[in-house]
């Protein structure tokens, strides 16, 4: 499996990496990481020049699938995991894409990606379908029961849809409108899930810079409605998500005296502190939003 | 409270959809006016759908208050209603205050269809 952990993972998400690597690990779960690999775009690329992100993204895959010999890419990253899927549609539909990414393989001096060659996953697919709820189940040393989890997907795991032609499939695949993959992993190590209705509803992290007020009072109401469910704790899959709840909600009680208590973990933190695995192995300690104050009694 | 969230989070799109120049739909969708408006608001505007599952969950939650007798439970379905609606109000102000919001995110569209790439490596 090629793993493609993408730029946030070497910063602000240094401890989703090295909570993700470590859970994997404990799972017997083998990573390979994508070597050489470069940013997908992210979100900037694409508003200056489309075309450009396909290539970007094209390379990492290019590099899992011409040179590591891979099927499959797992992107922990939401933002990675939406560039790399819709790279791979549009270089499935459409043949502007397909000449631009093919001219500047070219010139960069390696194989050019084809449509098909890997399959690009995301953390929650990769632990999800390599050791299931059942296993997981069987895994747990300190069971979370009696932990409420809100669990936030953010937008790119599901938007657009017609980039991810696997979900919606009915019993089984991830859904579009009620993503559940988190809530079926952390319920499989004991965690309660409360209902949750803004689970894909936009932070505003995309203009986080550019129109910080609006970010803040987005990411506001997403900490209070976790909070109005009963949450202790929200679940994240995503390093933007995750620092976008964290710092907004330092800036919301800063800038509006709006405090909210809830606390962030990854969600494979909270799979980890579930296994056994130490906090600070989890980088726990790296989160802003102190989570040990809630998970003390679960080790 | 169930009819007065759902009139505000269809006046947020009446007034996204005014702005855009158009009248405001009468039709309903899946027998809600606030997912027509919705549909009716992203057309030619594929960003507008960051807010549509916002929209089918404050659907859906009224949905629920229609069905649900028990008193404690209807009051927690009012206040995930109420923030839904919220969430819609601030997403919309946002997009209307500052143009071009969110373009280039989730639900984003390529902004040029000949792009720089092309013409520097055509």
């Amino acid at each position: 499996m090629a793993y493609y952990p993408g730029c946030a993972l070497e910063g602000t998400g240094h401890a989703y990496n090295q909570s993700t690597k470590v859970v994997g690990s404990a799972l017997g779960l083998e990573l390979d990481e994508v070597k050489d690999w470069n940013c997908c775009g992210a979100m900037e690329v694409k508003n200056v020049d489309p075309k450009l992100q396909t290539y970007l993204s094209s390379r990492v895959m290019s590099i899992a699938a011409n040179e590591m010999g891979a099927g499959v890419v797992m992107a922990p990253c939401n933002g990675c995991y939406h560039n790399l899927k819709k790279a791979e549609h549009d270089l499935a539909h459409d043949a502007p894409s397909r000449e631009v990414v093919e001219r500047i393989s070219k010139k960069a001096g390696h194989a050019t990606y084809r449509a098909g060659q890997v399959e690009t996953i995301h953390a929650l697919d990769w632990l999800k379908d390599g050791v299931g709820e059942d296993e997981l189940r069987r895994r747990v040393r300190n069971s979370l029961k009696g932990l409420k989890v809100a669990n936030y997907y953010g937008c790119m795991y599901t938007r657009p849809r017609h980039i991810f032609p696997e979900k919606d499939r009915g019993p089984g695949s991830e859904s579009t409108s009620q993503p559940h993959f988190m809530d079926d992993l952390l319920a499989a190590a004991g965690a309660q899930n409360v209902d949750f209705p803004l689970k894909t509803a936009c932070c505003g992290g995309a203009h986080t810079l550019s129109d910080s007020d609006t970010s803040t009072r987005l990411v506001l109401n997403i900490l209070r409605a976790a909070e109005a469910a009963g949450a202790e704790v929200i679940a994240t899959e995503c390093p933007t998500c995750h620092s976008g709840l964290e710092m907004h909600q330092v800036r919301a009680e800063k800038k509006l005296g709006e405090k909210t208590r809830v606390k962030m973990l990854y969600f494979t933190q909270l799979l980890g502190i579930a296994l056994g695995i130490s906090p600070r192995k989890l980088g726990v300690h790296e989160n802003v939003s102190d989570g040990m104050e809630v998970m003390q009694k679960f080790l | 409270m169930r009819q007065q969230l759902l009139a505000q989070a269809e006046s947020v799109l009446e007034e996204w959809v005014k702005a855009r120049g158009e009248a405001p739909t009468t039709e309903t969708s899946e027998g809600f006016r606030l997912l027509a408006l919705h549909r009716q608001g992203a057309r030619g505007v594929p960003s507008f759908n960051a807010c549509r599952e916002t929209c089918r969950e404050i659907a859906y939650h009224c949905n629920l208050l229609g069905l649900e007798q028990e008193q404690s439970i209807r009051k927690h379905r009012e206040t995930m209603l109420a923030m839904l609606v919220e969430h819609l109000k601030l997403f919309v102000r946002g997009k209307l205050e500052v143009e071009g919001l969110g373009e280039f995110c989730c639900s984003s569209r390529p902004l040029r269809n000949e792009t720089e790439t092309e013409r520097t490596h055509g």
